[in-house]
């Protein structure tokens, strides 16, 4: 057994405890007294603490903490402060029918506010962080191309019902045929189809295929798409004339299309959100960019019902 | 001749066993994991059969008992490359989910290549394939040299070091296939929990059975944090782990607790493998490197004491930190944060001891570039270990909690604290269990140094940046008092932090990939000529342990 070999170090000039192993030894510094009393101080401070906030565990429950604090009610103030702040806007938005707000600018702003703080919570993650959308998955609500309608109270029923949303019956409805897939046509009149489509878009000239095309598109696609492809809004029928394509507008993209439609769902946010959320989201969707103005509502109830709103 | 067969045979029923249960798996992870235990098996029953000393056997003579006049160190050879092995391969893992964050095509649109399935292989290869192999290699080392006496059951010591390594192929392979009991940091399904169970007692039984034969009269302090690591990590392994499989023959496994309950034992858990493996391990590592390297004895004797029991004792409650504003009830909340607060001076009691430790011998800061890597480890672990408490405070947390802040803390501790005192102990390591004059190279150490502390710097600085901006753009609001940021907004300001950190983090990887072929050159017997900087002196004559002396 090794004796204690205290010595003292010349370095430091400090004596060794006397201990060694494999050539280590260790010096009998005293513990540095900042180190201590730091340590010291947040033991006193933890001990004010505990007794100040929640802390200790009883049978039941637990200590409440003298300052009566908790994350919940601190939450809960913080909820009810914000809320009695917004209560007047809230109010007025909610006695104010939708298609009245342009005419009160302060109330719109303070709507389009909301609307954006509510959009970039629930509706970024398929419309974008700015509305513009996903190619060829999710519309942009940034530009005048509207499925189903562009002014508020439309924007409105769609925000609230969704579309093709299932096991809801005011949801927004229609549903295009999977004209290749259910071989309601062939291949070559697909084809003979989609030259028509692209010559009214004016990405063809005309020719034989987009004359056979037009006898075509009349007996199956103009009861929802128009005569001229202008597009159908009680059916979400998107105008074929122009160039906004959701799903793309190139020759292999629109036969795709024809062959096997995609027929796009939107949830509907009646279930989760408040009637005046949906309100100022419908307002900030419309200050977008491309709202539309739309007819004064002929009732309170115009926004109920089927899917169509009479647009024109 | 007996013994022999009875050891092959006994590989070959498990063998069979394990093909026997890879058969009648009910899903395909379960019968990969058990094609590879067959597998390890199959290499047991050639290794049994081919090392053999049939001409000893033949003549009845039993094997020539090992060496008695020298340490036991192939295990700590097998470590160190363990060590530096899956260092590359957890590091390369890192740097591809950074990239990954950054260019999210990186997925690949492959399953097995997803950031979920990527990055827990990326934290488990680091923190226990890398650290894991580094802490069993260096507390071997360690334990050996400061009792002066030969590892207790060297077979049973050898079968740590294979068992862990087949414990980490498991959960790897386990990672990429899907496998997961969900738990951070603890993923690896209950079949594989139970096989590092057993790795883990039988570590366990050679630490303390090699202090038990110690032939010093104290128990140096590495030991102490050693031994507190190896057996608070046996503890929170189990509870944690506590499941039901869903089937004897599957991967699947349902946890013991349900909601909030398993979330505080998770986070007990996560917050101490923190605590015990990645501090008290290290701290181990650290007391007995040190003063090796410096020359010097340990600053304070007292200080370790305290700040020891301090630690090990305030730690085990600090893990509800992580649940700070959730469905923990406010009391778990309060003693989390205080007793992460009051861990402060006790964690910076490592750090004083490490640094005043260089007290006489500050100049070797300027010529010896390991001694550099520990002053940098011990700045580093001074510094996440004060970043800890106050992150864990409320205020602050409402802030920093689910941000890349954490990601942040988390490296600065990993990389600059585990990295470089694991970099320094392998560097002091390798001439000595190699038996060379010195390393290949010091100057490539040198170069090390400054890549990996300039690539922490990168890291840890753009993840503040990345993080209180994240926190602050989270909790904007607008005039109105609505929201301003919608959450992919920060997300896309987050691209040029994260390039930054891929960049500190390739920085990191390469000064590594230099230490691999310093080691790799040092190991093959090679010199490199250059101006010498610092030699810590070895006295072979000392390297070994007290012969035991007879009775008299």
């Amino acid at each position: 057994m090794a004796d204690l070999k205290q010595r003292i170090d010349e370095a430091t000039g400090t004596s060794t405890v006397g201990h060694e192993w494999d050539g280590i030894e260790e010096l009998d510094t005293p513990m540095p007294r900042w180190w201590l009393w730091t340590f010291y101080a947040t033991i006193v401070w933890g001990l004010a603490y505990v007794v100040l906030y929640p802390a200790w565990p009883l049978v039941n429950s637990a200590t409440e903490g003298v300052l009566g604090w908790s994350s919940r009610g601190d939450l809960e103030k913080e909820m009810a402060a914000d809320a009695k702040r917004r209560a007047p806007t809230v109010r007025a938005i909610a006695a104010t029918a939708i298609a009245d707000l342009p005419a009160k600018p302060e109330l719109m702003q303070a709507a389009v506010q909301g609307g954006g703080a509510a959009f970039r919570v629930h509706c970024v993650q398929c419309h974008g962080a700015g509305g513009a959308g996903v190619k060829n998955l999710y519309p942009s609500l940034t530009d005048d191309d509207w499925l189903w309608g562009g002014d508020l109270s439309a924007i409105e029923y769609t925000v609230t019902h969704g579309i093709r949303n299932p096991d809801h019956k005011a949801t927004r409805t229609s549903l295009m045929p999977a004209f290749g897939r259910d071989g309601i046509l062939d291949a070559a009149q697909i084809g003979d189809v989609v030259s028509f489509v692209r010559m009214i878009s004016g990405q063809e000239r005309p020719g034989a295929s987009s004359a056979r095309g037009a006898t075509l598109f009349a007996d199956n696609c103009a009861v929802c798409h128009g005569a001229g492809g202008e597009g159908g809004r009680q059916f979400g029928a998107p105008k074929l004339t122009d160039a906004i394509w959701l799903y793309g507008g190139d020759r292999d993209s629109l036969t795709a299309t024809v062959n096997q439609p995609r027929n796009g769902v939107m949830p509907r946010w009646n279930n989760r959100l408040d009637p005046v959320t949906i309100k100022m989201l419908s307002a900030y969707v419309y200050s977008l960019g491309g709202g539309e103005k739309g007819l004064a509502p002929a009732s309170g109830g115009a926004v109920e019902g089927r899917g169509a709103v009479g647009q024109p | 001749m007996d013994g022999l067969v009875t050891k092959a045979g006994g590989w070959l029923g498990l063998t069979l066993l394990a093909l026997v249960m890879a058969a009648l798996a009910v899903d395909a992870p379960f019968a990969v994991h058990m094609v590879i235990v067959a597998l390890a098996c199959l290499a047991m029953l050639w290794a049994t059969v081919t090392r053999a000393d049939y001409s000893g056997l033949a003549r009845g003579i039993l094997k020539m008992p090992a060496d008695q006049g020298v340490y036991d160190d192939d295990p700590i050879r097998w470590g160190v490359i363990a060590t530096l092995f899956w260092g590359v391969a957890g590091m390369a893992a890192g740097l591809f989910i950074a990239l990954q964050l950054a260019f999210p095509a990186l997925n690949l649109n492959l399953e097995y290549t997803t950031f979920g399935r990527l990055r827990p292989l990326h934290t488990s290869a680091v923190i226990f394939a890398f650290g894991g192999n580094a802490l069993i290699a260096t507390s071997y080392y360690v334990v050996q040299r400061t009792c002066r006496a030969r590892l207790a059951f060297p077979t049973l010591a050898r079968f740590v070091f294979w068992g862990y390594q087949l414990f980490i192929v498991l959960a790897a392979t386990g990672y990429l296939m899907g496998v997961t009991a969900a738990k951070e940091y603890a993923e690896p399904e209950w079949y594989v929990d139970l096989w590092l169970t057993i790795v883990w007692v039988a570590y366990l039984v050679v630490f303390v059975g090699t202090i038990v034969k110690r032939r010093e009269p104290h128990i140096y302090v590495a030991n102490w944090f050693y031994l507190s690591f190896i057996v608070t990590i046996a503890m929170l392994h189990i509870v944690n782990n506590l499941s039901m499989p869903a089937s004897i023959f599957g991967s699947k496994s349902y946890a013991a607790f349900a909601g909030v309950q398993d979330a505080l034992t998770q986070w007990w858990y996560g917050h101490n493998a923190v605590g015990f493996f990645l501090t008290a391990g290290f701290l181990a590592m650290m007391y007995y490197f040190v003063p090796k390297q410096a020359e010097r004895p340990v600053y304070s004797y007292r200080l370790s004491i305290i700040h020891f029991w301090s630690l090990i004792f305030l730690y085990i409650w600090a893990g509800p930190h992580h649940l700070h504003y959730t469905a923990l009830p406010d009391w778990a909340q309060t003693l989390g944060m205080v007793f992460s607060v009051i861990l402060w001076m006790p964690s910076w009691g490592g750090m004083i001891n490490g640094l005043m430790t260089l007290n006489g011998a500050w100049d070797k800061i300027r010529t010896d570039p390991i001694i550099r890597m520990m002053v940098m480890a011990l700045a580093f672990y001074g510094m996440s270990t004060f970043e800890g408490p106050m992150m864990s405070i409320k205020w602050v947390n409402s802030m920093s909690h689910y941000t890349d802040w954490t990601i942040g803390h988390v490296h600065s501790g990993a990389l600059g604290w585990n990295g470089m005192i694991t970099f320094a102990a392998v560097y002091y390591l390798v001439p000595r269990l190699w038996g060379r004059e010195r390393l290949y190279s010091l100057r490539m150490v040198n170069w090390h140094f400054w890549l990996a502390t300039v690539g922490i710097v990168f890291y840890a600085a753009s993840m503040w940046v990345a993080g209180i901006m994240q926190g602050l753009m989270w909790r904007e609001y607008g005039a109105d008092g609505y929201l301003v940021y919608s959450f992919v907004e920060s997300v896309a300001a987050m691209h040029p932090m994260y390039l930054i950190r891929a960049a500190g983090g390739a920085m990191y990887l390469a000064g590594f990939l230099i230490m691999v072929f310093n080691v790799w050159a040092t190991l093959s017997g090679r010199v490199r000529a250059e101006k010498p900087m610092t030699e810590t002196p070895y006295n072979a004559a000392a390297d070994r342990p007290l012969a035991p002396v007879p009775a008299e």
